[in-house]
């Protein structure tokens, strides 16, 4: 799901860019004011986990490959805004250092898994699991459920970015400027891919980690829990 | 020991079993990811490289593109790339804290 430099037009990364600013001021502001001083250390645990965890990739056997985000699970821990500049500084570096998702996409790939993602999967979590038993499989459920809807969501915006290049800039050849590919392919491919298998795997490792620290720290889920 | 110190060890594993990544996907021949396909592939699929497409894609050298040395076993520089990743990514976070925190004077206790 990273977009690479190339694949969209200028109106596009330049938007999603101009979005993006807001979007971290905002989070900022909110990490200020509403993050306890106890959940700090999950922030740079978060980060780290879904730098790492986009490392693991999956393959579709003969096809494309994949992997988790992790951004509803950083987002249960510390909220969604702490969890978008988390997961948006993982993707700075994923960018700056190993050219993983381009510099001029930074903000379209930071809108898809940094800011949407981690929210989706919240809001799908606390309506899941609000007012649960810090030890309720309601945490657990909803997280995977917010999980998969999270990254399922990232993938269709991701779809869109790309599938909507073709109709934005075409060479009067026919040739494309940007992505190649139109919405029908795009969507489709983006999103298929991460509703049978990518989702799942978000799912799961979303869900076991949960599991695990709803023993080793239970605190995490007291009624309340992160905004 | 505390939860936060057994994570950040789990972390370390991670890293350490990061080369599955690359592993389980050459197993399975599959390719790249949907939609990051290098200009090479690209021109293999298409018959041509976008114009524009071209023109940005090189726009940034990385000092580690695609987690990997040319050269050096892909295995090594994966986990090296995973604990680079990892401490760079601490490291900024710590950073965006301690702007956070000093602008608050202090962190909201819960």
């Amino acid at each position: 799901m990273h977009i690479p430099d190339g694949y969209l037009g200028p109106p596009t990364y330049g938007a999603l860019w101009a979005l993006m600013v807001p979007i971290w001021a905002w989070a900022g502001r909110m990490v200020r004011k509403v993050l306890s001083a106890r959940r700090l250390p999950y922030l740079a645990l978060g980060a780290a986990f879904s730098f790492i965890i986009m490392m693991f990739n999956v393959p579709i056997p003969g096809g494309t490959t994949g992997h988790a985000v992790g951004g509803t699970l950083v987002a249960v821990l510390v909220g969604p805004w702490a969890a978008c500049l988390a997961v948006s500084l993982a993707l700075v570096v994923q960018a700056l250092l190993f050219g993983d998702g381009g510099i001029t996409a930074l903000g379209a790939n930071c809108f898809n898994m940094a800011f949407v993602l981690p929210l989706t999967g919240y809001l799908v979590y606390r309506a899941i699991s609000t007012g649960a038993e810090p030890n309720s499989r309601r945490h657990w459920l909803g997280a995977g459920i917010g999980s998969y809807l999270g990254i399922n969501i990232g993938a269709l915006l991701a779809g869109l970015e790309f599938g909507i290049q073709p109709l934005l800039h075409h060479l009067s050849n026919g040739q494309a400027l940007y992505c190649p590919y139109p919405l029908k392919i795009a969507l489709p491919a983006m999103l298929g891919e991460h509703l049978l298998l990518f989702g799942w795997v978000e799912a799961v490792v979303t869900a076991l980690v949960v599991v695990y620290l709803q023993k080793a720290d239970p605190a995490l889920f007291q009624k309340g829990g992160p905004r | 020991m505390s939860t936060t110190k057994k994570l950040w060890i789990g972390l370390g594993v991670l890293a350490l079993l990061s080369p599955l990544g690359l592993f389980i996907p050459e197993h399975f021949k599959a390719g790249a990811a949907w939609g990051e396909w290098g200009a090479e592939e690209i021109q293999t699929m298409l018959g041509y490289v976008p114009e524009g497409l071209n023109r940005l894609a090189n726009l940034w050298k990385a000092p580690l593109p695609d987690y990997g040395i040319e050269g050096l076993p892909a295995s090594l520089v994966y986990i090296l790339s995973a604990v680079i990743g990892v401490a760079a990514t601490a490291f900024l976070v710590w950073l965006l804290g301690k702007a956070l925190v000093r602008k608050n004077g202090e962190a909201h206790p819960e």
